[in-house]
């Protein structure tokens, strides 16, 4: 190999490098600074009255802590519902489905569920929970909702997850008389299960965020109280968060930002979670 | 018949365990197919009680097929075939009826690479009988502590049961793969190229241990080593393709003839590295 043939791939290389950290700064710095203002504009709102009490005066004072418990909540019954439909569907089709068209079907429908629009599931869940299951505008409609949003998600997670589980260790559980249920259960699902949850984890901090579908099956601005039951209204952050900017005028600018500050950071507390239990599921 | 088969006799299929004939393998005029393609044809063959059979020929010859008939592992595979009678102890284990589960605990497999599952030895060894039922924590020692000396790994990991069965070398885990079949007490013990992802020490090691093993257990092993198949085996097949590349037995007999005295000349050809 020539001297100047070596010389070009070592400036291709140093080009790709270039590049390819221009790529990641373009990501990067963005989210840097939409956090660096929000936490500009809004940090002077955050005390600890504001994450402990109830907003007063149309959320112009007080606190958010029925909508932050709104959210914890939306965020649970979310994967409570989506979680273990999520699983069962995914082992279904990755270990007892035949290769037909009917299993194609069905992926390619999952997969087009990804691509539905939320205000769509808002239409569903209204018509579905809310009023044939008669659950009424309530904190469990919007769970089912967001968790059938949600299903997409989980299903493709878990589907992937249990796929990625090398055969060699089916065989070995298989080929001493284990049968077919257990070995699935104690071998593959353990070895699933890092990749089953960075799925349910991401999905639910995507319901925290939903806004739309939440305001059609039973989120109010304004609630007495924390829900008692799953059968109450409640307040969401996202709800919240869309009222104070746009329909209470004289709202304070730093409120805005503040709620949608928490909201934030209860999503990024999820993925790191996600972050970590894929760091530790890599130790073993 | 133990105790434990009297109380808990359900309706396998297959012969009652400890009957005088324990793990005999025959096949007769079986063809296997995937798809269309015919893998392996008109085998037929006996094999003994407490020997080891070696399965030699090309790659590509159909010996992992053929070795995967015995336990039924080709049912994996959605477009595998058989035809033609499998016995083992004298009943066809490819009729309507038979329990393939129970099959596999009678007859287990070790694979060409070591594939402990990621927990520890400890779990590794004990996976078979948890999953059979065994729950009593004595019960449990007793039969990893067995079957690890069967396997000859106790010395080597008796101090550390808990560690990660992927964090021993690639010999000690080909014994634990073995010592995890032992645990389940199979009666044939299928091998394939058990031994090709390890250096020469580790193999002979291996070889060693079969030698003590088939005192009580049939055993089957495929391998590329002639030397290996010289050595260690009782009866050796020599398979190859034929016109249609389907494997064909070219010949089936004592090793101690096969290896001096060939009938065929392919066979012959084969051993001697003339070809394959
Ligand atoms: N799952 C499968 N689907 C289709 N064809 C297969 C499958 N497995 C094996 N075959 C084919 O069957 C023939 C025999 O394969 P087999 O793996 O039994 O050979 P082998 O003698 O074990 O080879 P090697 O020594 O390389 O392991 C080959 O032609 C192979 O391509
Ligand atoms: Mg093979």
């Amino acid at each position: 190999m020539s001297g100047s043939n070596i010389k070009s791939r070592y400036m291709t290389q140093k080009a790709a490098i270039a590049l390819l950290a221009t790529a990641v700064l373009l990501v990067v710095v963005p989210i840097i600074l939409i956090i660096i203002y929000m936490i500009a504009n809004g940090y002077s709102s955050l005390s600890w009255d504001f994450l402990t009490q109830a907003p007063a005066q149309a959320g112009k004072t007080g606190g958010i802590l029925p909508a932050i418990i709104g959210t914890i909540y939306l965020m649970l019954g979310t994967i409570i519902f989506a979680l273990p439909v999520g699983v069962t569907a995914g082992i279904y089709l990755s270990e007892y489905a035949r290769n037909n068209w009917v299993t194609r079907l069905v992926n390619m429908a999952i997969l087009n569920l990804a691509g539905v629009p939320s205000i769509v599931f808002g239409l569903f869940g209204l018509g579905v929970f809310v009023m044939t299951f008669n659950l009424g505008m309530s904190l469990i409609a919007a769970s089912l909702t967001l968790a059938s949003q949600a299903l997409a998600m989980t299903i493709t997670t878990s589907r992937e997850a249990i796929t990625a589980v090398p055969k060699e260790y089916r065989e070995g559980s298989l080929a001493i008389g284990v049968s077919r249920w257990q070995t699935i259960r104690y071998v593959v699902l353990p070895q699933a299960s890092p990749g089953i949850l960075t799925g349910a984890i991401l999905a639910m901090s995507r319901a925290a965020g939903e806004t739309a579908p939440i305001i059609v099956v039973g989120a109010a601005f304004l609630v007495g109280g924390l829900p008692g039951s799953p059968f109450d209204r409640f307040m969401a952050l996202p709800y919240h968060l869309y009222t104070v900017s746009a329909h209470i005028p004289g709202m304070p600018a730093d409120i805005k930002w503040g709620v949608a500050l928490v909201l934030i950071a209860m999503v990024l507390f999820f993925n790191i979670l996600v972050t970590m239990v894929r760091f530790e599921s890599r130790k073993r | 018949m133990n105790i434990a088969d009297l109380v808990n006799e359900k309706n396998t299929g297959l012969p009652p365990k400890n009957a005088p004939v324990d793990g005999k393998l025959r096949l007769e005029q079986v063809n296997l197919y995937y798809g269309s393609f015919r893998a392996v044809k008109d085998l037929s063959l006996d094999i003994d009680t407490c020997s080891i059979t070696a399965i030699i020929g090309p790659s590509g010859c159909g010996k992992s097929s053929m070795l995967r008939l015995f336990n039924r592992m080709n049912d994996l595979i959605a477009s595998a075939r058989v035809e033609g009678l499998v016995e083992f102890d004298g009943v066809d284990i490819y009729q309507a009826g038979v329990d393939v589960v129970e099959l596999r605990k009678r007859v287990g497999m070790v694979f060409q690479k070591p594939n402990p599952f990621p927990m520890s030895i400890y779990d590794n060894v004990a996976f078979g009988p948890r999953r059979h039922g065994i729950r009593n924590k004595r019960a449990l020692d007793e039969i990893v502590e067995k079957s690890l000396v069967q396997a000859a790994l106790w010395d080597e990991v008796k101090d550390k049961l808990d560690q990660s069965g992927l964090s021993i070398s690639g010999g000690q885990q080909q014994r634990l793969c073995i010592a995890r079949v032992l645990a389940v007490e199979p009666e044939v013990i299928l091998m394939d190229e058990p031994c090709s992802a390890l250096d020469p020490i580790a193999t002979l090691k291996i070889e060693d241990l079969m030698r003590t093993l088939t005192s009580t257990y049939t055993i089957v092993i495929v391998t590329h080593n002639m030397q290996q198949a010289a050595r260690v085996s009782d009866m050796t097949a020599f398979l190859m393709v034929d016109d249609d590349r389907s494997g064909t037995l070219v010949e089936y007999g004592a090793t101690s003839e096969i290896f001096t005295n060939p009938k065929n000349q392919k066979t012959e050809d084969y051993i001697t590295g003339r070809f394959g």
